[in-house]
């Protein structure tokens, strides 16, 4: 009995490119916004237990661990709805080219930094800074 | 390969592309909404859910992006997770949980616009 050959993974394949990384990103954003989506439904039921009950989580709100995790919240949406409109390109047959597809992965890094960016500009706007 | 997902790849594909597509505005609205609101504030924020417009926002984006991150997860759970009995329990798992997550955001949504809370 011969042994059949059993196929390669890409990693071991293909020369190191950024544009991995990119594609590896989109997995790990979409993870952690799924956890997102978690928490912005507890916050939903907070609100909806009343005052008393949307008091008592301020507190976890008004945090700068939670400052934090929003941010990373914040970029990961950004980073997954532009690079997720570069993924519909690719579905429509759009940008295959090699260095098509390392341009848009530039633009997409971009603009997610520059959304990133521009919401938390907003955001400090509003609220007259950080307090 | 499991054969669930090639026997339901199709529809996988679309329905990801699909949410993906609706949850482009919708979560541009919800963001921006978001980054402008008082979040400390109980008022201004149930006085925001309590907009029709900002409530339909809030529900369908809980929806797709419910099922948008389930066919997500599947994929990945799909891509690491070996062992077949396993692996199903996962997708179940993980399916269970986003249907009371979308379900229990719905009712919320729909408790705080219904006035039900104040």
């Amino acid at each position: 009995m011969t042994r059949r050959e059993r196929p390669l993974s890409p990693f071991l394949i293909y020369r190191f490119d950024y544009t991995m990384v990119l594609s590896f990103a989109h997995r790990v954003t979409g993870v952690l916004l799924a956890g997102g989506g978690l928490v912005l439904v507890a916050w939903l039921l907070a609100l909806a237990c009343g005052p008393d009950a949307y008091a008592r989580v301020d507190d976890i709100l008004d945090s700068w661990l939670f400052r934090l995790l929003l941010l990373g919240w914040l970029f990961s949406f950004c980073f997954h709805l532009a690079n997720g409109i570069r993924h519909l390109a690719w579905d429509l047959g759009y940008g295959f080219e090699k260095s098509h597809a390392r341009l848009s992965g530039w633009i997409v890094v971009m603009v997610a930094a520059v959304m990133t960016a521009g919401f938390v500009w907003v955001a400090l706007e509003r609220h007259g800074g950080m307090s | 390969m499991s054969a669930g997902a090639i026997k339901s790849g199709v529809s996988h594909w679309r329905w990801q592309r699909l949410t993906a597509l609706a949850l482009v505005p919708l979560g541009l609205c919800l963001v921006f909404s978001l980054s402008r609101l008082d979040v400390l504030d109980y008022g201004s924020v149930s006085d925001w859910l309590a907009r029709p417009l900002n409530a339909l926002v809030v529900a369908l984006f809980v929806l797709f992006s419910s099922l948008h991150s389930q066919l997500g997860l599947q994929v990945v759970i799909e891509d690491y997770v070996h062992d077949q009995r396993v692996q199903r329990t996962a997708v179940r798992l993980a399916g269970f949980a986003h249907v009371v997550i979308a379900a229990a955001g719905v009712l919320a949504v729909i408790r705080v616009a219904g006035g039900g809370a104040t």
